[in-house]
Parts: structure tokens; sequence; C-alpha cells
């Protein structure tokens, strides 16, 4: 794996572009918390603009009775979250629609901010989705917990199976429970990482092909920019989806 | 692969605990109930405007009803007052009527006998006078007194024939 001491992007050889230079961690701020690495890095500088960006969009807007187009934007956010979470959870779920609000907004805004030319995408680090799927799962589970006691690892006893195949089956689900945070953080990771490589390599393309071969490259770029930002926002609300469906077998526990 | 390099994780896991629960707080805090709250006050707005749409249009509803009410019944108290008042003209027209024919009726007959009397008066004069003249003529031609009962005789004879 690539090491600090490289610059494989840094361009003497001036064709070899590293495709997975752009998702390098720099230390800005070197900062220790208590014996661990805390530094202030390019990634921490990017959720920082995305809160700010977050805030500004969502509180810059004016609270009229006849919305702006700022204001739209918000309560369009704001609608459609409620609405999703109506879907899933019916009205138990409305303790929790501030922290799916938070998530899928903080993942929309990284995987769109992620899209501007030599900007930092959060979301393209497992570390990072998987924090936010850990998040996830640990509070689903105990909440989970909590809402039925002991009860709740009927979850992982499907109902109407014969009894020959039930430890099998308890396994299996047993499983499939525990690889959510695994399939939910590497789905957004993955999805990010491989688009950005893809768009950098075909960036590649059109710099190594020149003016006359450069064109063909360039067309898919524009194609794939199109595509990426449908992924962006389609991985955000996937992610959400998923949280509220983990929340779903917490609260109400239909299996 | 930068996103393997372990020496990365810490910092990226405390910054993003931080700017998450600072986004959220900011969200659950600030923007949600804001946005929230301009939402619910619309829609509670609506229905309010809804609700008074509603009652003034039931309001309205009444008000129509009622005055056709009246219309009718003020068409029926119209019909039966020109009713009345056609009834009571005819009456008193044929009462009239029947006052002015007898009137009339008497005038005529009042007449007819003055006519009559006057047709005797002048029928009796006409003979006294033809006697007269009769006598007269007789006497002027004859030369000779004749007697006035003579005469009379005479003319009551060619006027009776």
């Amino acid at each position: 794996m690539a090491t600090q001491s490289g610059e494989p992007g840094g361009g003497e050889g001036g064709l070899a572009i590293d495709p997975m230079h752009q998702f390098e961690i720099k230390r800005l701020i070197n900062l220790k918390f208590g014996g661990l690495d805390a530094s202030f890095t390019n990634a921490s500088l990017w959720m920082v603009i995305i809160v700010a960006a977050v805030a500004l969009l969502l509180l810059s807007g004016s609270s009229k009775m006849i919305p702006g187009r700022l204001q739209s934007v918000g309560e369009l956010a704001y609608e459609f979250i409620a609405n999703m979470m109506r879907d899933i959870l019916g009205e138990s779920g409305r303790a929790f629609f501030p922290f799916v609000f938070t998530l899928f907004m903080f993942i929309l805004a990284a995987n769109m901010l992620g899209m501007i030319p030599y900007s930092f995408t959060v979301t393209s680090h497992i570390i990072v989705t998987f924090g936010l799927a850990a998040t996830v799962f640990l509070g689903a589970t105990v909440i989970g917990f909590i809402r039925h006691g002991a009860g709740y690892l009927k979850l992982f006893v499907p109902s109407g199976v014969p009894v020959v195949l039930l430890p099998l089956l308890v396994v299996i689900e047993t499983i499939s429970y525990f690889t959510r945070p695994i399939s939910l953080s590497v789905r957004l990771f993955a999805n990010m990482m491989a688009g950005h490589t893809m768009l950098k390599v075909f960036a590649g393309f059109v710099v190594a092909m020149g003016v006359l071969g450069g064109w063909i490259p360039l067309a898919f770029m524009v194609a794939l920019t199109g595509l990426e930002i449908l992924v962006a926002f389609l991985q955000a609300y996937v992610f959400a989806v998923l949280t509220c469906i983990y929340l779903n077998d917490a609260i109400n526990m239909h299996h | 692969m930068p996103q393997l390099e372990f020496s990365t994780f810490s910092p990226q896991l405390i910054w993003l605990v931080i700017t998450f629960v600072g986004l959220y707080l900011l969200m659950s805090r600030v923007a949600l109930p804001r946005i929230g709250g301009v939402i619910e006050q619309r829609q509670s707005k609506i229905a309010d405007d809804i609700d008074a749409a509603q009652s003034l249009k039931n309001e309205t509803d009444k008000a129509i009803a009622a005055y056709e009410q009246a219309l009718a019944e003020a068409r029926a108290k119209a019909h039966t007052i020109a009713q009345e008042t056609r009834d009571t003209l005819n009456a008193e027209v044929e009462a009239e009527r029947a006052k002015v024919d007898a009137e009339i009726a008497d005038k005529i007959a009042k007449a007819e006998r003055t006519i009559a009397a006057t047709k005797t008066a002048a029928m009796k004069d006409v003979r006294q006078i033809a006697g007269d003249v009769a006598g007269d003529i007789v006497s002027l031609l004859t030369g000779s007194k004749i007697t006035k009962a003579a005469v009379t005789k005479a003319v009551g004879k060619a006027a009776g024939q």
C-alpha cells in the first residue's frame, strides 16, 4: 500500500497519474487528544465544510409563509426525509427524525461536495462510512433491546419455519444481522471510491491522448460526472433508507 | 490504498464525531424546529382558511335560501293581493254597472212615459186643431155656422175610420 514517502501524483513523469492520490489524508494541523492522533486533516477540513454548507443551506433561508428558493430547498429536504420515515417507520419514528435527517444531509453534502474538482470526498474512506454505519447498527441494537428486552432476540428466529431448519436459519439470520454495518459502510465507500477513481482514470486518458484523441474520454467523463451526481444522491438516500429499515426492525420488530 | 492506512483512522473518527455531533445539534435544535414550525404553521393556516371558506360558503347558502324563501313568499303574497284587488274591482264594476243599468232602465221608462203622454196630448191637440180648422174651413166655405159638436163628431169619424 502507498506510504507517506512517495509522491505518486507529482509529475516529473507527467502522464503517470495515480488515481488513488486523491484519497490521501494530509495532516494540516498536528493535534493530540489523550494520546490519540487527532490531527486536523484535509478530511477534517471537508467535514467542517460539509457542516457549514448544510447549515448555510438550511439556516440562511427565510421562514416565511410563502417560501423563497432557499427555504423551499430546506422544506423539500425536510419533507423528503419525513415522508420516507413515515412510510417505513410510521409515527413511531418521530424521535429519530433529527438523526436520520442529519445522517442523510451529511452524506449527501459529503458526496456532492466531493464532486467539485480538487475537493476531498469524506465518504470515500471506509473508516468514515464504517463509523456512521456502526453508529446506526449499535444504536438500532440498543434501541431494540431497550424496547423489547430479551424479546428482541426473536428477530433471529423466523416464524412459520419447520423446527428442523430452525438452527440453520438462526445462524443465517444472525450472520445477516451482524454483516449489516459492513454492507452499509462498504456500499457507500465503494461507490464513492470507484466513481472518483474512474473519473481520475478517464481524466488521465484525456491528458494522455492529447488534443486529437482526448475528446472521447472527455465525453465519457461528462457522462460519468452526471452518473456520479446521481450516485451521490442515491447512496445518501440508500443509507438513510437502510437506517430507517434497521430502526424499524428495532422499534416495530416486523419480520 | 490511502483508505487502509490505520494511522489516519483516529483523526478521521475523532473529527467525524465532532462534526457529526455538531451538525446533529444544529439540525435538531435550530434548523428542523424552524422548518417544521413553518410547515406546520402553513398547514394549519391552510386548514383554517379552508374552514373559514367553508363556513362562509355555508352562510352564503343560508342567505341564498332565506332570500329565495322570502322571494317565494313575496311572490305568493303579491299574487293574492292582485287576485283580491281584481276580485274587489270586478265586484265594484259589476255593482256600478247594475246600478247604471237600473238607472238607464228607469230613465228609459220615464222617457217612454213622457213620450206617450206627449203623444196623447199632441193627438188630443191635433184633433182639437183639426176640428177647429175644419169648422173654420166649413164656415168659410159654406158661410154657415156649424156647431162644434158636429165638427168634432165628423173629425172623430174621419180620424177614427
